[in-house]
């Protein structure tokens, strides 16, 4: 199984473990990660206007890199994912953003959105499949692990198309798979204050604290995350509550750490 | 340009049809930034469609939006506040001399763990 | 030569303010074979009627056009306006310049332009029209109901009470449908079981309706007057003709797992199985996916309990033909599910409840014994939380785009309800509207308002929370212009209501309209609202719109009485615009017979004449009488032997060429 991969800025830097373990993951489960030619950083943000073309460009040349090597592209950040899904959506869907980037980019042959985005959760549950992984545990993570989705895998709901984004259990599937227990709490999809730690950390905390507490009330050991800034609010306001990356955790069960 | 062709804009940008809000307050319910925020979702809504965008243009309202779209999932009637509060937020820092971040803020707030991602998603929010 | 006059209706100004008539009626006179023309203000008028009843006489018209509204309005009345003066009535015809025209142009030159094209193609069609006589069918007198809820209850016991037998055709093991399954009544507060429970009674006890239970409409052929029906009886295993009720064999049986249906899943029942206290009929009924005997072929506790030997593990589903003159339709509603709506936390927690699910367990014979004790602890709530519009008036794929007119009201109820039981409980009521247009309903919800306090607050919920125990809900105060926190014990969702699943298929098999939402179609939807296009079927109860109870058996009622206006008559006049085969082109190949719906079609050996040449052949020949008018054999043959009469193929083209001329 081949696939393009795309892993963002934060995962070469701050957020390396969510990147290594990823990649060592795919390799024990027989997937092979080929990094886009050239990526740039996707902006962290989807800009949801539709007269925002030059914010969007650089999704656009990743997907159009994989749609070149005939595969399917892979990102295993929360908010790249979140970004590249709905930039692809916009170009086989929204004609403004599609000739605008398009006439821009004057590729070869025009992008129109042919490229699959698939989140590295999706790859684990829809094309290696959630029993394959695992078959492939060798460690069985025997924790209660409370998964902390945020706002960018599920929302908006129609584009992400990953999971029901009020009630998500592709995460507590992959807890059941490595062999830990889901602690499920309805804070789960709820924003964990986003960028507006860089101006005020005050918002972060308030929500973290109360999503959090829940995963505390209800027995979570380990919080689990897809996105370096979820992880980075959570940390600094969670207590003594361990927050770890899933890839992390996935190394873990499947010996790999 | 005038008030009301800027609100014309603003739904231009962003896709959104007012109209099609059934006043339910089910936005503004489901806002984890409610307390943070001047005007909530459904003001958003109610101000551009009836003339008094100017309020929002003189809040910081736009900018405690967190763009989590819980107002969007939620919405019955698919109208999409936040994307009507981000045309908002856009519509002020594409001003002249508008950038709600300056890079010295960013080092004032910068600490070791702060992940690139916050920074880039910041200034893309806060500034042109 | 045809002799005809045109009349142009300016219908007030629906049509004169976008056609210009003087101009359609003088462009008339231009087009062949007509004599006269004229416009006129309202020529469904009395007057206006005099105007082509005058100039059919006058002018010896022998074919008449009225440019005018839809034929489905006034078709009828023009026609009968020509045949009081002996003109064959099918030598009529309408050109609809209004609802094709003129309500949909707004420039008058091209709505001009539109309505004389329209006119010279209905005069086209009427130089070759033909006198046509219609002919006689008898009505079968007995009347079908499908579904067996108060809406299908109140229409049988109508119908039977004007002498004429009715069927109902109940799918679940009883009659009473929801009304059966609710607590109290608005806005009078009566108990729902003790005035539909009399209503069951008598239609059970009426000698002329018969209740076909757990049972299903499986087919429908035939027409107005004369359907024919295949009802399938579900095996009960348990014969109905011995059964007592007596019960015992549901209180023997060992396998109680099963969510009972009657309690929305609240409790549990046994395999065996008597769905309430007041089942009518009140037969036991055996469930085979949860029967020991089924699953493993031993037990039998059942059958050795029966005193009356009335099980029956052996029972076969059975199959009855029965014929009817007109069916009711009357299949009812349901909750909508609410997996897709995950913000409120339906599905994770036990103490988010529909609507429906508090009237259970507000009844005395639901899960709690009329107790108010939230299902995850069997506590008291203290806080209650009720959130209105869950699935109605949205756009979202999970959502309804209508009103389900009736949670203003029960929720109200509810709330009332509650704080008279319990006062101490405080009762949120989040509202988008309160609708209460109905007697009585306002002053019920001030009511609950005023006497009883409950809370009011106008927004909508975000969120359901559980949290430590209590549902954290997120709501928003509007008036406030407020985000409101409530730690509830209990919330209660209004779900919207949804046509039963089977309305679908079942306004399939009659052929008769459904709309987006899968309500069936009246023919007016102000002047033939308990009817349906397709004749003979009518339509009673929430299969047709959200409504109440009072609401439902008005038009119930409504339903039963057109059914009684059909079944009153011997005969009915039959369409005389049926098939025909030209016996000289036909080469009995059978495509018409395989199209036919109706099975009007039969192949006959025939001698013909051939141009002098006699030979026997094998001919088709339709049957008038059940003969619909569809024209699909007209379409199916491929020699051009079948023909329409009264939109033959010549017809139809003399029409298209006008247009196109």
């Amino acid at each position: 199984m081949k696939y393009s991969y795309y892993p963002g800025c934060t995962l070469k830097t701050k957020a390396k473990e969510l990147d290594v373990y990823a990649r060592k993951c795919a390799e024990k489960l027989g997937v092979e990660l080929t990094e886009v030619d050239d990526w740039q950083c996707c902006g962290g943000v989807y800009t949801t206007s539709r007269d925002e073309i030059v914010t969007k460009l650089s999704s656009v040349r990743a997907l159009n890199n994989a749609k070149e090597r005939g595969q399917s592209l892979v990102t295993v950040c929360s908010a790249c994912h979140n970004v590249i899904k709905r930039v692809n959506y916009d170009m086989a869907n929204d004609a403004f953003v599609n000739a605008g980037a398009n006439n821009y980019l004057q590729l070869a042959t025009p992008y129109n959105g042919e490229t699959k985005v698939i989140h590295f959760l999706e790859l684990l549950r829809d094309e290696i499949g959630f029993e394959n992984v695992k078959k492939a545990v060798v460690n069985p993570v025997k924790r209660r692990i409370s998964a902390y989705y945020g706002c960018l895998l599920l929302r908006p709901g129609n584009v992400m198309a990953m999971d029901d984004p009020e009630n998500p259990r592709i995460m507590e599937d992959f807890i059941s798979a490595i062999g830990g227990t889901p602690v499920v709490s309805p804070y789960r999809n709820e924003c964990c204050g986003a960028y507006l730690a860089v101006t005020d950390p005050a918002v972060p905390a308030r929500h973290c604290g109360y999503i959090t507490d829940s995963f505390k009330a209800k027995g979570a050991e380990t919080v689990i995350t897809a996105c370096p800034l979820c992880m980075y609010n959570l940390k600094r306001n969670s207590g003594d509550l361990p927050v770890v990356y899933f890839s992390e955790i996935l190394a873990e069960a499947l010996g790999v750490k | 340009m005038d008030l009301s062709e800027q609100a014309e804009n603003i739904k231009r940008i962003s896709g959104v049809d007012t109209k099609k809000c059934l006043r339910c307050g089910k936005c503004t319910a489901s806002c984890p930034n409610y307390e943070d925020m001047e005007y909530h979702p459904h003001q958003f809504v109610y101000f551009i469609e009836n003339g008094y965008l100017d309020r929002l243009l003189k809040s910081d309202a736009a900018f405690r939006c967190m763009t989590c779209f819980a107002c969007v999932e939620r919405c019955p009637r698919d109208v999409k506040p936040a994307k009507l509060i981000e045309a908002v937020r856009l519509t002020l820092v594409r001003q002249k001399d508008s950038n709600r971040l300056k890079p010295y803020d960013i080092i004032e707030n910068l600490n070791a763990d702060l992940p690139q991602q916050a920074i880039v998603s910041a200034m893309r929010k806060y500034t042109k | 030569m045809q002799r005809i006059g045109v009349f142009i209706c300016w219908c007030g100004s629906n049509i004169a303010a976008t056609v210009d008539v003087k101009k359609v009626a003088a462009a008339a006179l231009n087009e062949p074979g007509v004599v006269f023309s004229a416009d006129y203000q309202y020529m469904c008028s009395a007057s206006g009627q005099g105007l082509v009843k005058d100039a059919i006489r006058e002018k010896g018209l022998t074919g008449v056009v009225v440019c005018s509204c839809s034929p489905r309005m006034h078709e009828a009345t023009f026609r009968k306006a020509a045949e009081s003066c002996g003109l064959n009535p099918y030598m009529v015809e309408i050109a609809n310049i209004r609802e094709h025209c003129s309500w949909i142009h707004k420039d008058v030159a091209e709505g001009t332009e539109k309505a004389v094209i329209l006119m010279r193609a209905a005069v086209a069609k009427v130089n070759l029209n033909q006198s046509l006589v219609a002919g006689k069918s008898d009505v079968v007198k007995r009347a079908l109901v499908i579904g067996g809820g108060i809406a299908g209850i109140q229409t049988a016991l109508d119908i039977a009470e004007a002498g004429y037998e009715v069927d109902i055709v109940e799918k679940k093991p009883t009659i009473g449908g929801k009304m059966a399954q609710l607590d109290k009544t608005f806005p009078t507060l009566d108990c729902s079981a003790c005035i539909l429970t009399p209503k069951m009674v008598d239609a059970a006890a009426h000698d002329k309706i018969k209740i076909y239970s757990y049972s299903e409409v499986e087919s429908v052929s035939g027409f107005v007057g004369n359907f024919t029906a295949k009802i399938r009886k579900k095996a009960r295993f348990v014969k109905e003709d011995l059964c007592t009720g007596c019960g015992l064999c549901t209180e023997k049986c060992p396998s109680r797992k099963t969510p009972n249906e009657f309690n929305e899943g609240m409790n549990t029942r046994s395999a065996i199985y008597i769905p309430f206290a007041q089942a009518v009929p009140k037969y036991a009924v055996i469930d085979p996916a949860a029967c020991l005997h089924f699953k493993t072929g031993k037990c039998g506790l059942c059958e050795r309990t029966c005193d009356a030997k009335a099980v029956d593990y052996n029972q076969k589903d059975e199959t009855i033909e029965r014929k009817y003159g007109a069916i009711v339709v009357a299949t009812g509603y349901n909750v909508i599910k609410l997996d897709n709506f995950g913000e409120y936390g339906y599905t994770e927690n036990p103490d988010v409840i529909t609507s429906l699910e508090l009237e259970r367990i507000m009844n005395a014979a639901g899960p709690t014994g009329g107790a108010l004790l939230r299902p995850s602890d069997k506590t008291h709530p203290q806080k209650i939380v009720f959130v209105q519009c869950v699935g109605s008036r949205g756009q979202r794929p999970c959502d309804k785009p209508y009103c389900s007119k009736i949670c203003c009201m029960y929720t109200a109820k509810h709330a009332m309800l509650i704080r008279e039981k319990y006062p101490d409980t405080e009762v949120y009521v989040f509202y988008i509207d309160v609708r209460t247009p109905g007697k009585n309903f306002e002053e019920f919800y001030r009511r609950a308002v005023e006497q009883y306090g409950v809370h009011y607050v106008k927004g909508q919920v975000g969120k359901v929370a559980e949290n430590a125990g209590k549902l954290r809900v997120y709501g928003s105060d509007l008036l406030m212009n407020e985000q409101i926190v409530i730690d509830a014990d209990l919330v209660v969702l209004a779900a919207a209501i949804e046509p039963d699943e089977s309305a679908k298929k079942i306004a399939t098999m009659l052929t008769t309209g459904i709309d987006t939402n899968n309500f069936l179609t009246e023919a007016h939807p102000k002047l033939r609202p308990v009817e349906s296009a397709t004749a003979g079927i009518f339509l009673s109860g929430v299969c047709q719109g959200p409504k109440d109870i009072p609401e439902t058996v008005s038009q119930a009622s409504a339903a039963a009485v057109k059914v009684i206006g059909l079944l009153a008559k011997d005969q009915i006049t039959c369409n005389p615009c049926v098939a025909r085969s030209d016996e000289l082109l036909c080469n009995g190949c059978s495509s018409c017979e395989k199209v036919c719906p109706y099975g009007a079609i039969t192949y006959i050996d025939k001698e013909v004449n051939d141009h002098g040449k006699r030979e026997v052949r094998r001919i088709a020949s339709v049957n008038e009488a059940v003969c619909q008018g569809c024209g699909a054999c007209t379409v199916a043959c491929p020699s051009g032997a079948m023909d329409l009469k009264g939109f033959t193929n010549k017809q139809i083209m003399a029409e298209v060429d006008a247009i196109c001329r």
